[in-house]
């Protein structure tokens, strides 16, 4: 089973439910958590441990000068302007380049052909004796987020029960980790801009077919507009986080909450009961 | 000397206001010195979803234009403009393109690069 958690934006608690989830749950199974958020990945903050990596790669053109005529073939066929052929030479601006390979079938002189180059990393840890911890990070000023999410996922592929902390947004890197989950965790706060970037993220997901619950973070109480929400949209409310300083404290500096706030743990694993119950498939 | 200017548009005509945006231009209006109307070119990858400033860019290198008015010219776009040797003149007065030109030919803008 592959769950994601998502909020449709940055700052909801999210990062916190996955990694509190994780932990939790790793006390009695094996747990891959997937950082999904590669601009900003930050769970490793609550889970220090030593790392592996892995390069992520990018095919990219290099030119030959003594075989190019600057035809302008090339930057003619690329669909993202990363190519610009002036008369004496080519300008290619490899952040805009997808990698398809277009402009070396196209190119009449063979001038053209493809290297690899780096545009991110997937980090490797096991922190916890049944937790190992993935994170997907995309190099500065590069891009290819949806890239390093793939490459993420792809190493946790197959694995039993994967927890991933999807990006903040409703675009192509929510959509890319949100693909192919069985379950999508919405955590939202109960703010008219809360429930505004809640309904974008519960659409993308419906849009792609997954299941899913809300959890209500920072609640005062009421929650009247989320709850209307969601019973409107038929999505049920799974968890209710009440505001509470210790919370906001440990969370802040970093630290799991099941060492320091009673009974946080039997919270989760309640969560994640009524998530595994909803979301295995054939459930 | 006779070269060739580039003016960012919303339309086709020199009466048409001119546009501030480079890549997202609608019309590009390219004017011979020597010569007494401008010649619009409609920008094809205004609605493209990226690389629009290098692609546009490109309309004006293979149009020879040694001159680019507009309102501003994002980073990988200039990078084009500059290796290709092209002034970039500011015009933000929101006149039209033939009171862009004026101005141009006084020395009343401003030169960005
Ligand atoms: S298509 Fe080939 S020959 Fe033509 S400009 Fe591009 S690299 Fe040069
Ligand atoms: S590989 Fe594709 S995206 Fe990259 S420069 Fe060539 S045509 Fe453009």
């Amino acid at each position: 089973m592959r769950v994601v958690v998502a909020s449709g934006k940055g700052g909801t608690g999210k990062t916190l439910v996955a990694a509190n989830l994780a932990a939790v749950v790793s006390g009695s199974r094996e747990v891959v958590l997937v950082d999904c958020d590669v601009e900003e990945p930050n769970l490793h903050l609550f889970f220090p441990s030593e790392t592996k990596t892995l390069p992520v790669l990018a095919d990219v053109p290099v030119f030959d000068q003594l075989r190019c005529d600057h035809c302008g073939e090339c930057a003619r066929t690329c669909q993202y302007g990363a190519i610009v052929v002036l008369p004496q030479k080519n300008l290619f601006f490899p952040e805009m380049c997808h990698g398809c390979g277009g402009c070396e079938i196209t190119c009449p002189q063979g001038a053209i052909s493809m290297r690899k180059r780096e545009v991110g990393r997937v980090e490797f840890s096991r922190p916890r004796c049944h937790l190992t911890l993935i994170s997907g990070v995309l190099n500065e000023r590069e891009v290819a987020a949806p890239r390093v999410i793939r490459e993420a996922l792809l190493y946790a592929g197959g694995h039993p029960l994967v927890i991933c902390d999807a990006p903040p947004g409703t675009a192509c890197p929510l959509v890319e980790t949100l693909e192919g989950a069985d379950y999508c965790v919405l955590v939202t706060e109960p703010t008219p801009f809360g429930l505004h970037d809640l309904s974008l993220a519960a659409g993308v997901a419906d849009v792609l077919g997954v299941p899913a619950g809300v959890v209500i973070n920072r609640s005062m109480g009421e929650d009247g507009m989320v709850r209307e929400f969601c019973r409107s949209k038929n999505i049920p409310v799974l968890w209710t986080i009440p505001f509470d300083r210790r919370i906001a404290e440990l969370a802040n500096d970093g630290k799991l909450l099941a060492d320091g706030v009673p009974g946080i743990r039997e919270l989760f694993l309640g969560l994640f009961a009524k998530v595994s119950g909803r979301g295995e498939p054939g459930a | 000397m006779v070269m060739i200017i580039c003016i960012t548009s919303k339309g086709p005509k020199s009466f048409d206001l001119v546009e501030e945006r480079f890549g997202r231009s609608p019309y590009f209006l390219f004017r011979d010195t020597g010569k007494d109307d401008f010649e619009p070119v409609a920008n094809k990858f205004a609605d493209a979803a990226g690389g629009v400033g290098p692609r546009a860019a490109q309309v004006l290198v293979d149009r020879g234009a040694k001159v680019l008015i507009t309102g501003n010219v994002g980073g990988n776009a200039l990078s084009v403009i500059q290796a290709a040797g092209i002034e970039v003149f500011r015009y933000r007065d929101g006149g039209s393109v033939e009171d862009a030109f004026q101005k141009y030919q006084k020395g009343l803008l401003e030169k960005m690069a």
